[in-house]
């Protein structure tokens, strides 16, 4: 079929700008198809990173046991014990699952914490934060407080705590100072404040603190353990799965963010059907044209094909050339597209550089070989009609033309 | 001489009902190896219907029609397809070339369309063809860019490129001035008497037919002379 592929990329090369035209229409079918892939990933990423990307996907959290009740003799109630709001429960053996947890396929990242509330005082200002205290070098595990410091250090070390930007001006804070930390279980520390930082979240940013793990066992009175254990994975879609393989594992209740996400899950999904109605009349778009632009040279050149079955060219061998004709048009469109897509993707942002107020687009979400394939797949799909059109060619009518 | 291909009753009608045509009606013609035949008839005679029969391009409505011994009303297109390719060629009156092609590689086409590349082989005979025709300076010229001589030299040529057993020839000359039909059917009568390869020529030009060793009239569909 070598001939048949000499006689099909002679017929491209015959009429330049013609074949000019509609690669270049293929490969803006192409280029939106890339840009679209890029988009809707990129959008995808984006909002998951400002929803759940700094929150735990899955968390293990101890389960409180039952209020303590005093019962006479006859069996009457004398006293319960009301259960708090602060979490006492601990899980004393958090050290020993943390290798097992690590090791569970998809786990990123896995911080064990102690977490509870308190009161943060400056003179005579006084506010109600959360704290939650970090093991050290896990500091941004989960919430990237790293990459949102923007005053001092995120590193968590004995006597030192960490808050957002909205605390710290309220109580008017500044980098270097002490303050005192009174913990809901009555224990003060006087803390030294080492770093702020600004997530973007009202919440975190005026009420929640961070200490080191040691600093939140003397805090709150836990000698061992921790209180929950938070932990990030790759992919937000498998905290199902993997919620269900550590409770296997451990027998610890560990519960998938997903529970009570599902109307986000919903959304990225709506989103993402979206980004595939769009691509796929891309895709029919580059089919339409290549069909049209081939029946229009088939028919341009009946005489040629009559001519050629005359001299004894077979029906499969006139298929075979018009059908070449729509692999080479997809494959030089597909490439040229995906080539464009990639170059107009360059000037955006990587995806760990995502801002608000621009178009979150990820290079890297392109879908560039998915392009190419499914174009020349598509090429060659909308080839048929017009080659089996060639093949019926009456060479007697063809050649009278 | 054996015998090369026989029709006997040939008919051939377009349209049905009122409309129907009968073009042939019950052609009988025996054509011999290494024959060099002119047919003649007026306009609407059936010159070529015959043709494109006697090519395989058409079926008959009726008849027999048998070449090399291959009963060829019975073959399917891909068997007839492949019969034209190694046995007969056509030469048409308008040249018919493949117009992006250059000299060469139109000769060349029913050898590498059957072989699926262009062999070297089949290039030297292209060539040789072509020098044979006194071409040799315009092997590798686009058809396109070729006189009207030239590319009817080139039609001449392309269908010997496989040494067929039959040539059919519709008016060959119909489209060139006296001294180049002239020059074109020295040609035909020298592949004729080298290769032994059987013409059979339709033509209205008396002296382009007297050219000829037999002459085949055609009236209304049937053979007169």
């Amino acid at each position: 079929m070598l001939y048949a592929l000499k006689i099909a990329t002679r017929y491209l090369t015959a009429s330049k700008a013609q074949t000019a035209l509609l690669v270049l229409g293929v490969a803006v079918g192409v280029f939106i198809f890339i840009f679209m892939s890029a988009l809707i990933g990129g959008l995808a990423e984006f909002i998951l990173s400002r929803t759940v990307g700094d929150i735990s996907h899955v968390t293990i959290t101890a389960e409180d046991r039952d209020p303590a009740i005093l019962i006479s003799p006859e069996g009457h109630v004398l006293a319960v014990t009301e259960r708090g709001r602060a979490r006492t429960a601990t899980l004393a053996e958090a050290a020993t699952y943390l290798p097992l947890i690590e090791a569970v396929p998809g786990v990123v990242a896995v911080s064990p914490q102690i977490t509870g509330a308190g009161f943060l005082t400056r003179g005579a200002q006084v506010a109600q934060v959360s704290v939650t205290g970090l093991q050290p070098g896990r500091e941004s595990a989960i919430l990237d407080l790293d990459g949102y410091m923007t005053q001092g250090s995120v590193r968590l070390g004995s006597g030192l705590i960490v808050l957002g930007e909205t605390l710290a001006d309220d109580l008017s804070l500044r980098l270097g100072q002490t303050l005192r930390l009174q913990s809901s279980t009555g224990v003060s520390a006087v803390l030294t404040l080492s770093g702020i930082y600004t997530t973007g979240n009202g919440m975190i940013d005026a009420s929640s603190t961070y200490v080191s793990l040691s600093t939140a066992r003397t805090l709150f009175a836990l000698p061992q353990g921790v209180t929950r254990i938070e932990i990030k994975l790759d992919d937000l879609n498998v905290a199902d799965a993997t919620a269900r393989r550590i409770r296997a594992l451990t027998g610890l209740n560990a519960v998938p963010r997903t529970d009570g996400a599902e109307q986000l899950m919903e959304a990225l999904n709506a989103q993402a059907q979206t980004g595939y109605f769009l691509k796929s009349f891309a895709l029919i778009t580059i089919v339409i044209g290549v069909a049209s632009a081939l029946l229009l040279s088939t028919y341009r050149r009946r005489p040629e094909i009559g001519i050629m079955r005359a001299m004894g060219a077979r029906r499969g061998f006139v298929i075979f050339v018009f059908v070449t004709q729509g692999a080479l048009i997809g494959l030089m469109g597909g490439v040229s597209g995906a080539a464009l897509g990639y170059m107009a993707l360059l000037p955006f942002p990587p995806r760990d550089a995502f801002e608000a107020g621009t178009l979150p687009m990820d290079i890297t979400q392109g879908s560039y070989g998915l392009a190419i394939t499914l174009t020349v797949i598509g090429a060659i799909l909308a080839s048929i009609l017009p080659a089996r059109a060639a093949a019926r060619v009456d060479p007697v009518t063809a050649i009278g033309q | 001489m054996t015998a090369l291909l026989e029709v006997s009753d040939l008919v051939k009608t377009f349209g049905t009902g009122e409309a129907e045509t009968r073009v042939l009606r019950g052609l009988s013609l025996t054509l011999k190896v290494g024959e060099m035949a002119a047919l003649l008839g007026p306009s609407g005679s059936g010159k070529s219907t015959l043709l494109t029969i006697l090519g395989t391009l058409m079926k008959p409505t009726a008849g027999s029609h048998v070449m090399l011994g291959v009963d060829l009303v019975a073959a399917d297109d891909a068997a007839l397809t492949t019969f034209r390719n190694l046995h007969i060629g056509f030469v048409f009156q308008f040249h018919n070339l493949l117009p992006d092609f250059t000299a060469l590689e139109n000769v060349v086409f029913p050898t590498a369309v059957r072989a699926g590349r262009e062999t070297p082989a089949a290039r030297a005979r292209g060539r040789e063809l072509l020098t044979r025709m006194g071409l040799e300076t315009r092997v590798d010229f686009p058809s396109a860019n070729l006189s009207g001589g030239q590319k009817q030299r080139v039609a001449v040529a392309r269908p010997l490129m496989n040494r067929p057993d039959l040539v059919l020839a519709d008016e060959p000359t119909g489209n060139l001035d006296r001294e180049s039909a002239l020059q074109v059917m020295d040609l035909i009568a020298e592949i004729n008497r080298d290769e032994g390869t059987t013409f059979l020529i339709s033509t209205h030009d008396e002296k382009i037919a007297s050219l000829c060793r037999r002459q085949i009239v055609v009236k209304d569909g049937v053979i007169t002379g």
